[in-house]
């Protein structure tokens, strides 16, 4: 501070890298300004379709669907501080908040996609708004839950001296939340933020182009236009839909996630100055600038004012006990069975209105049809695992293929399955394939990489004398992948596993009802229950297939995925 | 600080600490029924080894937590919260890894509302006190541990507390580091340069207390206690080769190896039948072997004074005490004053071959140690010959705290399979005689 103010009266003047950077910030002022234009206009008949599939349209599209994005962004931002901080904060909130958040995570949430976007169009009839908000609330619920879950570990991480010196500096709560718990929260929300913001993108695709009964919903934008490019069967447009996806993605990696990375790097707890800094082209500019960085000092300056007010939380809010004082348990009992009782009664709702049209029968139907998808889920994993795990150790090994494909596949994990429904009803139609066996590729199209990314990053971090001692003692062949290897990788791969198989559950409800001109191939799973439901704007069908799934995901994640991870952490984590 | 009138700044009176479980169930205390007073002027050493509650006591203190039982008084006033009047340094120094030097020793004043230019003028002068000038936009990162800790003084001392609390602030820094900032902290203090009224530290290290302190009080472990409370009279600048000096390091030596006083009336713990109150410390069998060789060879053939041995081994009493301790349970050797002595068994024990010696120590765990011939006895009456750790884990919790216990559990694995005693298996948890074949 004393040093940027002491060097601005010797040079006051703005140097060239100030011009670069007020160029840039007028031009995203400007791609802002002009797409809010379309975002309060009346919503379009449905028989007449805004998107259009000239390319010269897609720079459009794109600043769209990541204004979308970001505005997604922002309430999850929003969402994580506040939900992720009375769950850290508050016991009794913590008991039901953590589980709640559990159960979101889990659930295939593009199910809901029909309710939410019912709900906000009647919110704002006849207006675009309505189904703006009904996309972003899509993109927010594929974002927030994991960046909320970090938050929460993360405030209840915090180094216990830190904490200590917080309070015994007498911070108040909003002053320790901004000068501690935000801070060590930081690098773990950034990272997820950006998962977030890749995993983003199928749930864009899916709700910018949407049908539910009669509405029919086409807001200009990336998805649409893709969906618009495989109603009319066009190679073309979807090849400009992908190569407009990864300037997206790569533009705002750059000037936007990169910076932020270099910058949070201080954010760590850790003694020693790390290895590998990370660097941005982008965040050099901005240090190199002047008058910007003196323009913004008093925000900054005012933020850290504000930061260090003191307020107080609400009594109660943060009445986290000490561990010398026994909870009392009276309260807690009634507290437990207020939560039990409600939730029994949003079960009876659930099932009752289900009840109202659907037989046993039916619901015997989509147990067995979820079986399919589970059959479905549990293979392909298996199979993605087999021919990625090998691939990926052999890349990990070598460090400067690892740093040079590792961002490649987190960048490949952003593309949605969409973008191969041609090719998919293509093949099917041509060599008259089984869809209930070939379609079930697509559901890790997306979701693959994740095993990728996560494994290379696991081999890539196998100490090096343990490489050595296994060369020493020759080990080799299968003994070296069993022994050496995969327990070395293992924390690793199932955490990459894990997302992608949440991610594949969500991925059937697209990728098992597949549409490219006017084919439609279909594959028996709850994934196309739910997608036909949907389309035709049957309610009762689509929660009963939502419910089915979620109950699956639910059950697989803690009696399958949840305690090999649990073993993993407490064995194998080097 | 001799001109101020000596009056008592800190009063604990009969203070206990119990922390209870989850589920509201009371475990062992980690304090029990401690008073300490201290005076205008002094600096007072808690010297104590991990887990005698030391470190507890002096966090009830700062009002970082309450005492289950007891009151604790700065000044006459009860301390209910985090008190104004102290300001705490830290083993891990605590720093804000984000914030650079000048704003993590502003952040205290910042946070209490005193005014920004009056927090700066204190900082700096708090920065230019410890010596810290020139690094004020260094990050933690980017310092020493030295300078590290200099921070760490710095933002204790920009809070102008009435007393300075130090948690084992030297034991993370390296030998000369410590000994460098030790003087420059002591002569700040006797220049009067400090704007605080008295120093209480915690420390495992007794020279370090000898060195510092005007009163060391002695804990002992399991419930903490305050064992004994000895005045060091030495002058400063005090010289560690002083034969005072010595002296006074034999006679704690001495204090803190005492076996306890057998006519003092045992508690409800100690007279137990079975003796499995008895908490064990966690030491590998190749530092007993090594202590005892080290021991039997010269210069000390057989005899070792505690101070040289801690020192020649390069050994803090936290890891010294446990080691003589675990060789007096096995009778392998013996606390005498300040001393160590190797018993017959201890001198033939340095002659033997691995099996002999896993023969011994095994025998001798049998004969000594009641958990061993305890969980040895379930094993053998029981037909399948096995036996959940959670058993002996839930019968160790009636006699101490659940930290002690697991301590304790892997103490005894340990030297169990060390002396071929049982087989225990990590993965299900379990005793047994079985070794893969």
């Amino acid at each position: 501070m004393l040093n940027s103010i002491a060097s601005a009266g010797r040079r006051a003047l703005p140097n060239q890298w100030d011009l670069i950077a007020f160029a840039a910030i007028l031009a995203i002022l400007t791609a802002i300004a002009k797409s809010y234009h379309g975002i309060s206009a009346p919503l379009p008949t449905p028989n007449e379709s805004p998107i259009s599939l000239d390319y010269w349209q897609l720079p459009y599209y794109a600043l769209r669907t990541t204004l979308r994005m970001f505005a997604a962004l922002v309430a999850s931002l929003i969402f994580t501080f506040t939900y992720a901080t009375l769950a850290a904060k508050s016991r009794r909130a913590e008991m039901i908040l953590i589980p709640v958040l559990d159960i979101l995570q889990s659930v295939p949430i593009l199910g809901f996609l029909s309710f939410t976007v019912t709900f906000f169009l009647n919110l704002f009839p006849g207006n675009t708004m309505g189904a703006e908000l009904a996309a972003i609330f899509a993109i927010f619920t594929s974002q927030a839950w994991n960046m909320a879950f970090s938050f929460y570990q993360s405030l209840r991480t915090v180094p216990r001296d830190l904490d200590e010196v917080a309070r015994g500096f007498r911070l108040t709560g909003w002053q320790k939340f901004w000068q501690l718990e935000a801070p060590f929260a930081m690098p773990g929300l950034i990272w997820n933020t950006m998962m977030s913001m890749s995993g983003g993108w199928f749930f864009v695709v899916a709700a910018e182009a949407i049908t539910v009964g009669d509405t029919t919903i086409a807001l200009p934008g990336v998805g649409s236009y893709i969906a618009k490019a495989n109603d009319a069967g066009n190679w073309s447009a979807i090849g400009a839909a992908v190569l407009t996806m990864g300037i997206v993605i790569l533009l705002y990696d750059q000037l936007l996630f990169r910076p932020i990375v270099a910058w949070a790097a201080k954010f760590r707890v850790e003694l020693s100055v790390s290895q590998d800094v990370e660097s941005s082209w982008v965040l050099n500019l901005i240090k190199r600038t002047h008058w910007l960085r003196l323009s913004v000092a008093p925000v900054f300056g005012a933020l850290r004012g504000v930061s260090l007010l003191p307020l107080r939380f609400p009594t109660g809010f943060t009445a986290r006990k000490p561990t010398s004082e026994a909870p009392s348990r009276l309260v807690d009992t009634a507290w437990i069975v207020a939560i039990v009782v409600v939730a029994a009664w949003a079960a009876w709702l659930t099932i009752s209105y289900i009840a109202t049209e659907l037989s046993w029968d039916e619901v015997g139907r989509v147990f067995v049809l979820t079986f399919y998808t589970l059959i479905r889920v549990i293979v392909l994993m298996f199979l993605a695992t087999l021919v990625w795990v090998p691939i990926s150790v052999w890349i990990g090994l070598r460090p400067r293929w690892a740093e040079a494909i590792q961002p490649i596949a987190q960048f490949l994990a952003a593309f949605p399955v969409n973008l191969l429904f041609g090719a998919a009803v293509s093949l099917v139609l041509a060599y008259n394939l089984n869809a209930n066996i070939w379609l079930s590729f697509l559901i890790v199209f997306g979701t693959q990489w994740y095993i990728v990314f996560n494994t290379i990053g696991g081999a890539a971090a196998f100490p090096n004398d343990l490489r050595e001692a296994a060369a020493n003692f020759r080990i080799r062949g299968w003994r070296w992948w069993t022994q050496v290897i995969i327990p070395a990788i293992a924390p690793y791969y199932l955490t990459g596993a894990i997302t992608a198989s949440g991610g594949s559950w969500n991925a059937s409800i697209v990728a098992e009802y597949v549409k490219w001109k006017d084919h439609t191939v279909v594959a028996q799973g709850v994934g196309s229950y739910i997608a036909k439901a949907t389309e035709k704007g049957d309610f009762p069908r689509i929660v009963l297939g939502v419910a089915m799934m979620s109950l699956f995901v639910t059950l697989f994640n803690r009696l399958f995925w949840r305690r090999l991870y649990a073993y993993a952490e407490r064995r194998l984590r080097l | 600080m001799l001109d101020t009138a000596i009056t008592t700044i800190l009063d604990v009176d009969n203070v206990s600490q119990v922390f209870s479980t989850g589920s509201g169930e009371a475990r062992a205390p980690v304090l029990s029924d401690v008073s300490m007073h201290m005076k205008t002027g002094e600096i007072v050493a808690l010297l104590g080894r991990s887990g005698s509650g030391k470190s507890t006591l002096l966090r009830l203190i700062a009002g970082l937590t309450r005492p289950t039982q007891g009151t604790v008084k700065i000044g006459g006033e009860p301390v209910n919260r985090p008190a104004k009047e102290v300001a705490m340094v830290f083993q891990s120094f605590a720093l804000f890894p984000w914030l650079d030097v000048l704003d993590n020793v502003e952040i205290g004043p910042r946070s209490n509302g005193v005014p920004l230019d009056e927090t700066r003028k204190r900082a700096l002068k708090a920065i230019d006190t410890i010596g810290l000038d020139g690094f004020e936009s260094a990050y933690p990162k980017e310092l020493s541990g030295g300078m590290r800790q200099r921070v760490g003084f710095a933002r204790a001392l920009v809070m102008q507390p009435k007393i300075l609390l130090m948690d084992e602030p030297f034991s993370a820094l390296d030998v000369l580091t410590a000994e460098t900032l030790r003087t420059d902290l002591l002569d700040l203090w006797q220049e009067g340069r400090m704007p605080i009224k008295a120093i209480l530290m915690v420390t495992h290290n007794i020279e370090e207390a000898v060195l510092m302190a005007d009163r060391i009080l002695v804990l002992s472990s399991n419930p903490g206690r305050i064992a004994s409370e000895i005045p060091v009279t030495i002058p400063h600048p005090r010289d560690r080769l002083d034969n005072d000096f010595r002296a006074l390091v034999d006679k704690i030596y001495a204090l803190m190896t005492q076996r306890p006083d057998p006519t003092k009336p045992a508690t409800r713990e100690a007279a137990t039948a079975l003796g499995l109150g008895l908490a064990l410390p966690r030491v590998s069998t190749n530092s007993l072997a090594g202590m005892l060789e080290e021991i039997a060879a010269a210069p000390y053939d057989g005899k070792a004074d505690l101070p040289h041995l801690a020192d020649s081994l390069q050994l803090e009493i936290d890891e010294l005490f446990p080691l003589g301790e675990t060789l007096q349970l096995l009778r392998l050797a013996e606390f005498e004053d300040a001393d160590i002595k190797l018993t017959p068994l201890g001198q033939r024990f340095v002659d033997m071959d691995v099996d002999q010696r896993k023969k011994v120590l095994g025998d001798q765990a049998l004969a000594h140690i009641p958990l061993a011939s305890h969980i040895k006895r379930v094993l053998d009456e029981r037909p399948t010959h096995r036996a959940p750790a959670t058993r002996f884990r839930e019968e160790l919790e009636d006699y101490m705290s659940e930290d002690y216990a697991e301590r304790t559990l892997r103490a005894i694995i340990n030297l169990g399979r060390y002396g071929e005693l049982f087989a225990y298996d990590e993965n299900s948890q379990t005793f047994s005689y079985e070794n893969p074949q």
